[in-house]
């Protein structure tokens, strides 16, 4: 199955990196899931929890505020000014 | 002790003074370096997915925005000129403020009006010694850059190109700083912010090509409001931690050459102080033998 590639990046440093099976952010406009395949798109980020669901099943959340959310070809770039793990 | 051997000890022992502060300020830089370095690369993901991210709304979608399109009059450009905050970094400094001032005449050639930003004590300095004014100025953390000086300096720069020429507004902004290549060659930089030039990292569609169809969330004016300001800053932050690293850099080769110079210095006075000495006990003994010789001559007179 496909998977995502997810860069979770802080202005800083690159917060997490890796293969994901979906994830779920929080955007201006609402909560957003991305799974394997979205279209492309760009939406401005709402500060608030992003999900990240691996692979096997595990999830790991992390904290993002103020930036944005690309996808774009199976890979999700979160980049936000603050953001770090939870 | 003679006179001339006392001068050449005092000059040793101050070239050996100096030579102590030059060699603990080179192993400071020197470790301070791959410190910066490192802060440069860390920055880096989130630059070049702010740029992918520009190049992808400034590619796909056509939209005027006020921050991408060129105005048709430039009647003044700002330049924002990142410098250190400390010398006794080679020509660090003045290289970047020699390039401002190439840029500042190229501008006025072509009829614009130049207003300055600065950063770093070195700038400021310079510009109050030739009495020159400026817009603001950042002093302070030049060699640790933080995120939010950056944020500032996007704030005041992004504030003023929207503000319209007629009420003091600047039509073009310009970054002067040093891009550290390696850990020998820094070069000063002159980038064009805004209105924004060249987006790298997306090659241009060709024109048969379908673009990916890009969905922006709210809608593509807002996306383009809240991401540029995201780039400006970016290009900033990144701007001053490689003005950081080369400070870093430059101050290590300015202060590892001072220290070969002191060590230079003091092998030639020790030799002169050598040979002064020796000098010296040549004349004593000369002296002496003389003034033996003087007695015995006094002693078969009697």
């Amino acid at each position: 199955m496909a998977t995502l590639r997810v860069e979770l990046v802080a202005a800083d440093r690159a917060v997490w990196t890796g293969e994901a099976k979906m994830v779920v952010a929080k955007t201006v406009e609402g909560e957003i899931g991305l799974l394997p395949g979205h279209e492309p798109m760009l939406a401005i980020l709402g500060a608030g929890e992003v999900r990240i669901t691996l692979e096997d099943g595990t999830g790991i959340k992390a904290n993002a505020e103020d930036g944005f959310l690309s996808v774009e070809h199976d890979v999700v770039t979160i980049v936000a000014r603050h953001a770090e793990l939870a | 002790m003679g006179a001339q051997l006392r001068v050449y000890r005092q000059k040793i022992k101050s070239a050996q003074t100096t030579k102590k502060i030059t060699r603990a300020m080179e192993l400071i830089s020197a470790s301070r370096i791959y410190k910066a370095q490192q802060r440069v690369a860390s920055s880096t993901p989130y630059s070049r997915a702010v740029t992918r991210a520009v190049s992808a709304v400034a590619t796909y979608s056509n939209v005027d925005h006020p921050l991408t399109t060129e105005p048709a009059v430039i009647e003044r450009a700002a330049i924002v000129i990142f410098t250190s905050d400390r010398g006794l970094a080679g020509a660090f400094s003045s290289n970047v403020l020699k390039e401002a001032e190439q840029l500042t005449a190229l501008l006025r050639e072509q009829g614009k009006d130049v207003v300055y930003y600065l950063v770093g004590r070195k700038a400021v300095g310079n510009f109050n010694f030739r009495k020159r004014s400026s817009l603001r100025s950042w002093i302070g953390g030049t060699d640790l850059p933080q995120f939010d000086t950056a944020k500032e300096i996007a704030d005041e720069v992004v504030g003023l190109f929207n503000t319209p020429a007629s009420e003091g507004g600047v039509d073009e902004i310009h970054l002067v700083y040093n891009r550290f290549v390696s850990m020998i060659a820094q070069v000063p930089e002159v980038v064009r912010l805004l209105p924004l030039e060249v987006v790298e990292g997306v090659d241009a569609p060709a024109d048969n090509e379908v673009f990916p169809l890009y969905e922006f969330e709210p809608d593509v004016t807002k996306v383009l409001d809240a991401l540029l300001p995201v780039y400006i800053e970016s290009r900033i932050f990144n701007a001053m931690l490689q003005s950081a690293a080369s400070e870093h850099a430059a101050r290590q080769k300015a202060m590892k050459s001072a220290t070969d110079n002191a060590d230079k210095l003091i092998k030639n006075y020790t030799r002169l102080s050598n040979a002064a000495r020796q000098a010296e006990i040549t004349q004593q003994i000369s002296e002496i033998v003389g003034g033996a010789d003087a007695l015995v001559t006094t002693d078969d007179d009697n």
